[in-house]
């Protein structure tokens, strides 16, 4: 087992930095205020829309998302931290999600998934060096009538085998959806086209791995 | 036995049936159009004789749920359950893929029932392709002036919202599901009070399945003696089955709940048998959670009753996974740990300690390093979670202990011999390095 050291004396949130979201992301996060009874209940969407302006959910955008919101940055981070799907580290421009559930294990998914660790040369929670790629696993993805399966961002892809693995990761187009999407939780339109990798200098730090460090251990 | 004539899924293959032309050209929105000519309280009646159960796993009958909610309330909520996560579950996802109006109809007709104002619908982050589909649906409705102020030209007006989880399965349940709406996590409340009473921001709640609602539309249009004439008596209506793993043709098939697990896998019309060379070894027949049937009971029925009979906790979500003769039974142990560890919410010490336990265990196990005492301390840890005990806030924990149960109990002998079987010392030099 190795250890990683982490520079904790810089504060994770510098006082003076300058915001990370625009105004036009506040104006977007406000607009849904009139759905919900209170403003804390509008705190998913606004997760949701900063992931997908920012790339991951920064400390500092924690912060800005309580200022909206008017409640607690401590309240943010209590949330964010429970669901699985916010990234509070940079990630990949593709985040591939492998499921792993039974129907999935029953037909393959554990090939599927070494397929891809061996191609990318990344373990799960990792992210490649050129920040085109994260691996994740996750439960059940309900596409279990197309076992295994596969999510690109937000394709499904569906019944894959390991050997289609190396076409499928040199496709450019295999995060595209076939039916007309809804920008409800994408970024506001002045901000879109900016959005990229947002994998940065703290890549080694984001590829740490529980999971790596257990395999070792066996 | 005779074809059955699909309900739920008549609009599935249609081309364009997820947008409103094809559905309105299909008989959409005419049951919502009659609904609202009568009054809530006939609405609810006639849901409670059609005697509709749940779908969600529970099978609490709809209409008994929404006479829960206090007479003299001023606001109500209705939130629709659409954080299908239990694996290997996946028909709310066929509905709201290949027929998201008919859910909308059906929740209008709900909406109008207990006179909710306000609907969400909780959509699991990982259903991106279905809330693309939906939310489009969603925004033809209202553009075709079906949802938001004075629908169809009555008095009636509903806001509709998608709410989209992120990756949680506790979610699921509906005081968690709440906490997740009111952007907290998705912890499951102490009941009572129930969501009726006291359910999303304090105002009475009504939370009801994709599959419930999707049902509601047909119950109005056909009546309900229609609905109970289908299937069984105590367990009437059509239901959506999901059979996976491998068979030769997995997905989701609509029927009366009147048939058996071995139909479900092996008639040409639903699973159509098992793949070449492959022979059934267990059977998961209603989602993970309710527990594991072997291959000698297979002829359980799937309905809302008769799972009790073979040890299982319920009919679940009616969604069967096959496990194959040559799939290592510590393998499904270990699959099943995994998951319930993984998505307790940590809130009750049993659950959280427990299901921890169990998937470390069940890992060791796997990795050809059990000892034979382990099986005993499954059971054990198993008896000590759940509500059943009385012990925990919600059902997860009792969702976590039916499989791994039943998978000890009825596959002991086999997990027995591959314990024996590993090699000498390797449980103990195993457990040096992780201890």
């Amino acid at each position: 087992m190795s250890w990683k050291a982490i520079d904790r004396n810089q504060p994770v949130v510098e006082k003076d930095a300058a915001p990370v979201l625009s105004d036009a992301v506040r104006d977007k996060i406000r607009s849904f205020f009139p759905r919900y009874e209170t403003k804390r209940a509008v705190l998913l969407p606004a997760l949701h829309i900063v992931q997908n302006t920012l790339g991951y959910i920064s400390w500092q955008a924690m912060t800005e998302i309580a200022e909206v919101l008017e409640i607690h940055p401590s309240d943010v981070m209590n949330t964010t931290s429970f669901y699985t799907h916010f990234w509070t580290h940079p990630k990949g421009e593709k985040v591939l999600t492998v499921c792993r559930s039974i129907s999935c294990e029953a037909m393959g998914g554990a090939k599927m998934l070494d397929t891809i660790k061996k191609e990318l040369g990344i373990d799960e929670h990792g992210t490649t060096k050129d920040g085109r790629y994260s691996l994740v696993t996750e439960e059940c993805l309900a596409g279990c009538d197309h076992a295994p399966c596969l999510l690109i961002n937000e394709k499904m892809h569906k019944c894959v085998k390991a050997e289609d693995i190396p076409a499928l990761l040199v496709d450019v187009d295999n995060d595209k959806l076939s039916m007309e999407r809804s920008d409800l939780f994408d970024p506001p339109s002045e901000e879109k086209g900016k959005q990229a990798a947002s994998v940065g200098q703290d890549s080694a730090i984001g590829a740490t791995s529980d999971v790596s460090e257990m395999r070792e251990a066996e | 036995m005779a074809s059955f004539e699909p309900v739920l899924l008549r609009n599935r293959g249609v081309e364009g049936s997820t947008t409103l032309k094809v559905y309105e050209s299909r008989g959409g929105y005419q049951a919502v159009r009659k609904a609202l000519k009568q009054t809530p309280d006939e609405i609810v009646a006639e849901v409670k004789k059609a005697n509709l159960r749940g779908r969600g796993g529970a099978g609490f009958p709809a209409g008994v749920k929404w006479g829960f909610l206090p007479k003299d309330r001023k606001k109500t909520l209705l939130c629709v359950n659409g954080d299908e996560s239990e694996p290997p579950t996946f028909c709310n996802r066929v509905l709201m893929e290949n027929d998201p109006h008919q859910l909308i109809e059906g929740t209008i007709i709900a909406a109008y029932a207990v006179q909710a104002q306000t609907v969400y619908i909780y959509l699991r982050g990982e259903f991106h392709e279905q809330f693309h589909i939906l939310q489009k649906a969603v925004d033809q409705a209202y553009a075709a002036g079906y949802l938001g102020k004075k629908v169809f030209g009555s008095d009636f007006s509903i806001e509709m919202y998608l709410h989209r989880g992120a990756g949680a399965y506790v979610c699921g349940e509906e005081t968690g599901l709440i906490e997740s709406l009111e952007g907290k996590r998705g912890w499951p409340r102490i009941k009572p009070p129930f969501p009726a009473i006291e359910g999303a921001f304090r105002l009475p709640t009504v939370v009801n399945n994709v599959e419930t609602l999707s049902c509601v539309p047909h119950i109005i249009e056909r009546g309900a003696d229609w609905f109970t004439g289908i299937g069984p008596a105590h367990s009437a209506g059509p239901k959506l089955f999901c059979v996976s793993g491998p068979v030769k043709n997995p997905g989701c098939y609509e029927g009366a709940m009147d048939f058996t697990v071995r139909d479900l896998i092996e008639r040409e019309d639903l699973g159509g048998g098992m793949m070449d060379g492959k022979h059934i070894k267990a059977v998961f027949p209603g989602g993970c959670s309710m527990g594991v049937l072997s291959a000698d009971e297979l002829d359980m029925k799937l309905d809302f009753d008769d799972p009790r009979n073979f040890g299982l906790l319920g009919l679940g979500t009616a969604a069967a996974v096959v496990i194959p003769h040559d799939m290592d039974m510590r393998i499904v142990l270990r699959n099943m740990a995994r998951f319930y560890g993984t998505e307790s919410c940590g809130q009750c010490t049993q659950c959280r300690e427990g299901t921890a336990w169990m998937h470390k265990i069940a890992t060791r196990i796997a990795a050809d390093a059990g000892r034979p005492e382990d099986l005993d301390i499954l059971l054990e840890t198993a008896r000590n979670m759940g509500m059943m005990p009385g012990l925990s806030i919600c059902g997860l924990p009792d969702g976590a202990t039916f499989p791994i149960e039943t998978i000890v109990k009825k596959f002991r002998s086999e997990l027995d011999e591959s314990i024996l079987a590993q090699p000498r010392g390797r449980a103990e030099d195993l457990l040096k390095v992780l201890n």
